[in-house]
């Protein structure tokens, strides 16, 4: 049974990060989450219709987690993720049009087609995947704090991983060098409570939580319940000064709650959960509701700017699909396309000698 | 013209590129302070400093996934792998992360990482420290595969792969290691794809890569002194990109090719150049493509036992002798 974390306290909405926002800010936040899950659900919808292949695991239930870190993000902040990667994805900016396209398998997709749902990147956001492989991309986030102490640059790397990553042997070399070498590396620790189809207690060893692991190496780590933007920045800011400022990793646990499957092909998630479980999460801790309930208490929103601000995600998702449907799919020639760097820029390098050997 | 040993043209090739780029920095396990396990990198540590040249603890995964990480901001580390055989425990990292990442993002990120370091046989070591992984990895789209057999090639491809723009796995050989050949002071680059004619003959292609290139040219000497049979011998030095054409361009001179390597023969690196001909020289054959390759097991420990699991010029020149029979 998963643990319902507490309220967040009033500190963290008066955490100096959270008491500098504007209500304009604020209700970004809200339109961000909202961006999210209607873009997912509009994904979902085409996904029955049978619009595109593969997986597609939905991050529903988890958006605060996604906007609340990310929204603190600088020039030198980068993030990178696992395969539940829609959310990071439009958080740090990717637009929803060559995401949906993605997803459809179309030449405008964030990766021409290439990469699917688990495989979205866009560098040029400071975003770098989109991973497939469990906890894959636990050495990948500390190459990338490696990268920005090397460059003499002040930044961090933001690694988000499911709590089903935590068990893979590279999360732990990982924070081993992390903290041998002092680099500026956060491990974001998603713990909706399921690796696929195991609970957290089916699956995981640990004392008071995952995160507390970190404390064998040496490494500071912390927990938070995920459903409140405000929380979650306060936390999250927290790492982030402390990768600033003395180039040391983090491991913060946020507790969350996803509302479907692993994937949508995860046909048992209401049999290794129980209905009333995903109802109560749904019910009483929903990230969009709570700051929702909190914007309209705090006299920053009003029900009407709301449902706009709805409205809006939802047509725009709603256009992502139009996007995504009449956009043209990869050429056939396009496959060989993209697999050298030298090949496709027709280097010397990359013109010399056979790179491909189909008859 | 000096000569210089295997280790120390691979050591110039690592010095000047770090001289030449500020973001090439040297990463693996003993390769500072010990001075590196096999000597390659001795020296650098004193010379560069730590930011330079790097310890790692004895963790493939995490060094060289972290490396992958690091390239894909731009810089270009250039990874030891103790011994190739140990990439088994990084095959993640290696496959799915630097052999794909280009092509799942479309295009946008680039991989720019060497990870070099022994792969071979012949060392008394057993199995686990004996992988020939050149045909596994070089099944990998995306990745880039090198075998130079010999100093001057070493030196050259070393420099190249630095400065290549994808990913490239850089096999060297510990018997070559304290072995000598002629390389000049002057800088030059060998291009990743093109193979080298290492002796001139009109009977026979000899066409190896690695430490098995040496070996054909021991052969052919012998062929060439009891036998009256003068071989081509082709070192491909580069298994992925291939250079193709000069396979073809060797055995249509010939007529008459034994493909050998040390790698292992099932779906080794010679059954793909043997498909090549097939396709491609099938006219020009006036024999079958013959093959020696290491005796299909794992690695024989017992010295006097593995010498002969890998090809030997008398495993070579009966094979040669079959085919004018």
């Amino acid at each position: 049974m998963p643990m319902e974390t507490p309220e967040s306290t009033p500190d963290h909405a008066s955490a100096p990060v959270n008491r500098s926002l504007s209500p304009e800010q604020k209700r970004r936040f809200l339109s961000d989450m909202l961006r999210i899950r209607r873009f997912e659900q509009a994904a979902l919808k085409q996904y029955s219709g049978g619009k595109m292949g593969g997986f597609l695991h939905l991050y529903i239930g988890q958006e605060s987690v996604a906007i609340g870190t990310v929204s603190l993000m600088g020039p030198n902040d980068h993030v990178i993720t696992a395969y539940r990667d829609h959310g990071h994805a439009l958080a740090v900016g990717m637009g929803m049009n060559e995401c949906m396209a993605e997803l459809f398998g179309k030449a405008t997709g964030c990766s021409k087609g290439k990469g699917g749902s688990m495989h979205y990147f866009a560098p040029d956001k400071n975003y770098w995947g989109g991973h497939g492989i469990v906890a894959g991309q636990t050495p990948l986030g500390l190459g990338l704090a490696y990268g920005l102490k090397y460059k003499g640059l002040k930044g961090a790397a933001l690694c988000f991983m499911g709590d089903g990553a935590v068990n893979q042997g590279c999360f732990y070399e990982s924070l081993n060098l992390a903290s041998l070498w002092s680099l500026p590396v956060i491990y974001i620790i998603e713990n909706n409570h399921y690796s696929m189809g195991t609970s957290l207690n089916r699956s995981s060893a640990f004392k008071s939580c995952l995160a507390e692991r970190a404390e064998g190496f040496a490494i500071d780590w912390d927990l938070c319940n995920g459903e409140d933007i405000y929380t979650v920045r306060a936390k999250t800011q927290e790492a982030i000064e402390r990768a600033h400022q003395n180039s040391r990793p983090t491991v913060l646990e946020i507790e969350t709650y996803r509302y479907y499957g692993h994937s949508v092909a995860d046909a048992k998630h209401k049999v290794y959960r129980s209905e009333e479980e995903i109802e109560r999460y749904k019910q009483n801790h929903d990230p969009i509701q709570r700051w929702k309930k909190q914007l309209l208490g705090e006299g920053v929103l009003t029900e009407a700017q709301y449902d706009e601000i709805d409205i809006a995600a939802q047509q725009e998702a709603e256009a992502s699909v139009q996007f995504a449907e009449s956009s043209p799919l990869p050429s056939e020639a396009s496959i060989l396309e993209d697999v050298y760097y030298e090949v496709d820029h027709g280097t010397a390098a990359g013109t010399t000698g056979r790179h491909f050997f189909n008859n | 013209m000096p000569l210089i040993t295997y280790r120390e043209a691979l050591r110039h090739a690592l010095s000047e590129e770090i001289q030449r780029d500020e973001n090439v920095v040297i990463l693996g396990e003993e390769v500072a302070e010990y001075d590196g396990a096999y000597k390659v990198t001795e020296g650098l540590w004193k010379k560069f400093g730590d930011k330079r040249v790097v310890d790692t603890p004895i963790s493939e995964a995490a060094f060289i996934g972290m490396g992958i990480g690091a390239s894909m901001l731009g810089l270009r580390p250039v990874m030891e792998l103790m011994f190739w055989s140990f990439a088994t425990v990084a095959w993640d990292q290696i496959v799915n992360n630097a052999g794909f990442v280009r092509y799942m993002s479309g295009g946008l990120i680039n991989c720019p990482i060497v990870i070099r370091g022994p792969a071979n046989g012949g060392t008394n070591v057993g199995a686990t420290h004996s992988h020939t992984p050149e045909n596994m990895l070089a099944n990998i789209p995306g990745l880039k595969v090198v075998c130079p057999a010999t100093a001057y090639d070493a030196k050259g491809l070393m420099k190249t792969a630095i400065r290549d723009n994808d990913p490239v796995m850089f096999m060297e050989n510990t018997l070559l290691y304290g072995e000598k050949w002629e390389v000049p002071d002057e800088e030059y680059l060998i291009p990743l794809g093109v193979a080298d004619l290492k002796r001139e003959g009109s009977d026979v292609s000899l066409i190896a890569h690695g430490r098995a290139a040496l070996t054909c040219l021991k052969a052919a000497e012998i062929l060439a002194a009891e036998h009256g049979i003068q071989a081509d011998v082709l070192d491909l030095r580069s298994i992925r990109p291939l250079d193709e054409e000069a396979i073809l361009r060797t055995v249509r001179k010939t007529h008459r090719a034994v493909l050998v390597e040390e790698n292992k023969p099932f779906c080794g690196v010679d059954a793909q150049i043997s498909s090549i001909l097939m396709e491609k020289a099938f006219d020009e054959l006036d024999a079958p493509v013959l093959r020696v390759s290491a005796i299909d097991a794992p690695a024989f420990y017992s010295p006097k036992i593995e010498v002969k699991q890998l090809p030997r010029p008398e495993d070579i020149v009966p094979k040669v002798l079959s085919l004018f029979s």
